[in-house]
């Protein structure tokens, strides 16, 4: 108990230093390794052609980040079907087959990382690095890029011009993932994960028999796929393997890493909005408007403001709230233990350490599940098929709501859609015309907003269908009862949400589970982020409204508690019905 | 019309070359930078941490090993039986208990809580159990030592499960008890700055200290 306290609080002390440094990247500022990385940009610029410079708008945008996951996804997929010749290949890994291709190379891309091979068997040392250690930099770099111009556009300082799509993602990648992935990664190498070149060992252990132990450059994957909320491993069993995790220590590296750059994105977000307050602010009023900023603080100017901007704190608290919640009941669910086990005589005292490691214990296991899937990572460092039926099912409801931090930007934008929707049913409420951040919310964004929120749980729950509906589907099936359901589910579950962790139990490369899964990562991606985008780009058209007594306050406590209620609410009328029929059936079974 | 397809064409080629550079810097530069830091900083644990007893390898520090012997430490269960494996004559390889070995893996069996797989697995290893251990009680067995672990390679086991198998290893190995209980303290650590974690009892290194004051390595 005490662990996850004090592990929560370094987070917030961490959290602040790296959103400022991430805000000024995004907007642009002036940091003190520029010396250095302007030169390093300016070469990629050169090489490339790309005139940073120049502005997009957001169809621009959208299409750019369009084009260049294309040409990622391609290229990637060419050397997966080719990865069997002898380069970096010691361990004689074989090409990959087309739908087990198609499937990873979409689940890559979209900073899912469901993988339905085993890393051990399925991919050669060339594979790891050039596509997988690669696809994690850069789709996580496109999410973020896509939610630093959703933010330039809720922000709007122009018209129209939310940024340059490749500027950005060559930035995000040089000045915040590879420099904090060296250092990452060679804190990991420390703690002990293999870093190297050379195929897998063999030993004779002290009873005379064999055992064949994994090698890699391991290291420089597992940093990235923590920092750019990836969270395919390089081994099948991820971060619960003592190769890619093995230290209490290393835990805590690869749970702050997941953590750090999401929560920074809603700290940019508050700064940015912020900023364009102030200009507004001392446009109209001259020089008045510094010290009525600063009078209005006496009362409300408070540490966290500065820290987060009052619009991201109201943001930060809504998903902190519903991230304790959940990890409360996870790690409760976990301590009780597994009353089946009881029955036939094994103390469960400990709690249920079934699928756990026992350097993690219940509560590090606890957190690190409800922080994978808070944060879309999707590595685990225990076996969430595992898991007692509540305490599997906070992981299966927080990938279901994908508003909790989220991955790289997309939890933001997504959290900023029930925003919006929040704001509108407030405005029915009060009778007044909804309005966030200064901008009136009318029919064309009520539209998209509810587009946005209903095409994940559509996906999730008609692939669902469609899978407990086929032979195909029921034959992936591997535990009985209604834990079965609660396979299917989080399969698609975490596909829709582009996470990637998965019920492992899951017999799921085969064809049927490689093209509905990889279709439902592909469209959970790309749709929602076109859609944000449409709506950032329309908001920018729009002309800020003076605020007024009637204004519905987006800044405060009150307005973060109504946000919460507004994701359960949705979530409990979307996903109630199979969540009962899934996990809460099972736990009612199980401790009848 | 024109107009457009330059400028498709110029997006296009932007969109390939920046996927080039940045696929070299990720995806080859960067892990060949961090391969050559850790080999100057870290030798031992870029290499994997290797264990190495009077010039031979036995194992690695952080990856766990399938025991079976009495006198030896006992690790969970294990999916995988931790990639150990014994090979004969003609090269076909197997488990310790005669399954075939399918070749390097990690994970669990993957069984629900109201898997009843999983029930009748832990009910013969509690039998199996009990039976080498006569003195341990069926209600003093800790949790951790017969349920599996995620990765299936959990190097470690809780001081509670390493007690338990003392008599056992002590009437095997020709030990005293106390010599045991000594061997498994050097080779337990505790909660990291006695907060982070929990304590745990590193299987393979109290084995190899076990055979060598039994004086058979």
């Amino acid at each position: 108990m005490l662990q996850i306290i004090v592990t929560i609080i370094l987070y917030l002390i961490m959290v602040i230093p790296v959103g400022i440094y991430v805000y000024h990247i995004a907007a642009g500022k002036h940091t003190f390794a520029d010396p250095v990385f302007d030169r390093v940009d300016g070469v990629i610029y050169k090489i490339s052609g790309i005139k940073p410079q120049n502005g997009m708008n957001w169809k621009k945008y959208a299409l750019a980040l369009l084009g260049t996951n294309a040409v990622m996804i391609l290229l990637g997929y060419i050397i997966l079907r080719i990865q069997s010749i002898a380069l970096f290949n010691p361990n004689g890994i074989g090409n990959m087959e087309e739908s087990l291709s198609f499937n990873t190379i979409i689940s890559f891309m979209t900073n899912t990382n469901l993988q339905h091979y085993s890393g051990e068997s399925g991919l050669s040392y060339l594979s790891q690095m050039l596509v997988i250690t690669f696809m994690m930099f850069v789709s996580a770099a496109s999410g973020y890029a896509a939610c630093v111009a959703f933010i330039r556009g809720l922000a709007g300082k122009t018209k129209d011009n939310v940024g340059n799509f490749f500027a950005d993602l060559v930035r995000i990648t040089t000045r915040v993932l590879l420099p904090f992935s060296i250092i990452g990664g060679l804190l990991l190498v420390w703690q002990g994960v293999p870093q190297n070149f050379s195929g897998n060992v063999v030993v004779d252990t002290i009873e005379g028999v064999k055992q064949v132990i994994a090698m890699g450059p391991v290291a420089a994957l597992e940093i990235i796929k923590h920092l750019g909320t990836n969270g395919g491993g390089f081994l099948g069993a991820n971060s619960s393997t003592p190769i890619e995790n093995p230290t209490i220590i290393s835990n805590l590296i690869e749970l702050y890493s997941m953590m750090l750059l999401p929560g920074a994105c809603v700290i940019t977000f508050g700064k940015m909005v912020r900023d364009r307050k102030r200009e507004i602010a001392a446009a109209k009023n001259g020089g008045e408007a510094e010290s009525e900023l600063a009078g209005m603080g006496k009362v409300r100017r408070s540490f966290t403001v500065w820290m987060y901007g009052r619009e991201g704190r109201s943001i930060f608290a809504a998903m902190g709230i519903i991230f304790v919640i959940g990890l409360s009941v996870c790690f409760w669910s976990e301590s009780q233990g597994n009353p089946a086990l009881a029955d036939v005589g094994l103390s469960q005292s400990m709690g249920s350490m079934e699928g756990k490691e026992v350097r993690f214990g219940i509560a590090q296991s606890a957190m690190f599940t409800t922080t994978t899937t808070s944060f879309t990572t999707g590595t685990v460092n225990n076996m969430h098929d595992t898991l007692t039926p509540l305490g599997g099912m906070i992981p299966l409801l927080h990938m279901m709501l994908n508003v909790v931090f989220g991955g790289k930007g997309v939890g933001l934008m997504n959290m900023i859609m029930y925003a919006i929707l929040a704001v509108f049913i407030c405005g029915l409420m009060i009778g007044r015309t909804p309005e966030y951040l200064g901008k009136k919310i009318e029919g064309r964004e009520m539209k998209l907003t509810a587009l946005c929120i209903i095409i994940h749980p559509l996906l999730i729950l008609a692939f669902s269908a469609l899978a407990v509906g086929t032979q195909a589907g029921l034959a992936g099936i591997t535990n009985p009862d209604f834990h079965g359901l609660s396979q299917v589910l989080y399969e698609y579950a975490s596909s829709a949400a582009n996470n990637g962790s998965g019920f492992e139990g899951l017999a799921d490369n085969t064809l049927f589970w490689n093209i509905t899964a990889g279709l439902a990562m592909f469209f959970g991606r790309y749709l929602s982020i076109v859609i944000q985008l449409a709506i950032a780009g329309s908001l920018m058209k729009k002309r800020f409204v003076n605020e007024s007594a009637g204004t519905l306050h987006t800044d405060s406590f009150s307005f973060a508690v109504i946000l919460v209620f507004v994701v359960y609410i949705f979530a409990a009328l979307t996903f109630f019905p199979v969540l009962a029929l899934g996990p809460i059936a099972e736990h009612l079974t199980l401790w009848a | 019309m024109k107009e457009s397809v330059k400028h498709l064409l110029h997006g296009t080629r932007q969109a390939v070359l920046v996927t080039v550079v940045l696929m070299l810097i990720c995806g080859l530069l960067f892990p060949c930078l961090l391969t050559g830091l850790s080999a100057l900083i870290f030798p031992d644990q870029a290499g994997g941490s290797l264990i190495t007893v009077n010039g031979q390898t036995v194992g690695a520090k952080h990856v766990g090993q399938e025991f079976t012997e009495d006198y030896y430490m006992w690790s969970r269960p294990s999916a995988y039986h931790y990639n150990v494996y014994t090979e004969d004559e003609n090269g076909n390889q197997y488990y310790n208990d005669g399954t075939e070995f399918p070749g390097i893996g990690s994970g669990s069996n993957n069984y629900a809580p109201s898997n009843p797989a999983l029930t009748e697995r832990v009910e013969a290893d509690i039998e199996a159990f009990l039976e080498k251990n006569p003195d341990v009680k069926r209600e003093d067995i800790p949790t951790d030592l017969l349920t599996a672990s995620g990765s299936g390679l959990d190097p470690h086991i809780t001081p509670e499960s390493a007690e338990v198998q003392v008599p056992r290893i002590a009437k095997a190995s020709g030990l005293s008890e106390d010599e045991v209980r000594q061997i498994v303290e050097n080779h337990t650590q505790g909660k990291v700055w006695g907060i982070f974690g929990e304590d745990r009892v590193n299987v393979l290194e109290v084995n190899i200290e076990i055979a060598q004051s039994m004086g058979i390595l």
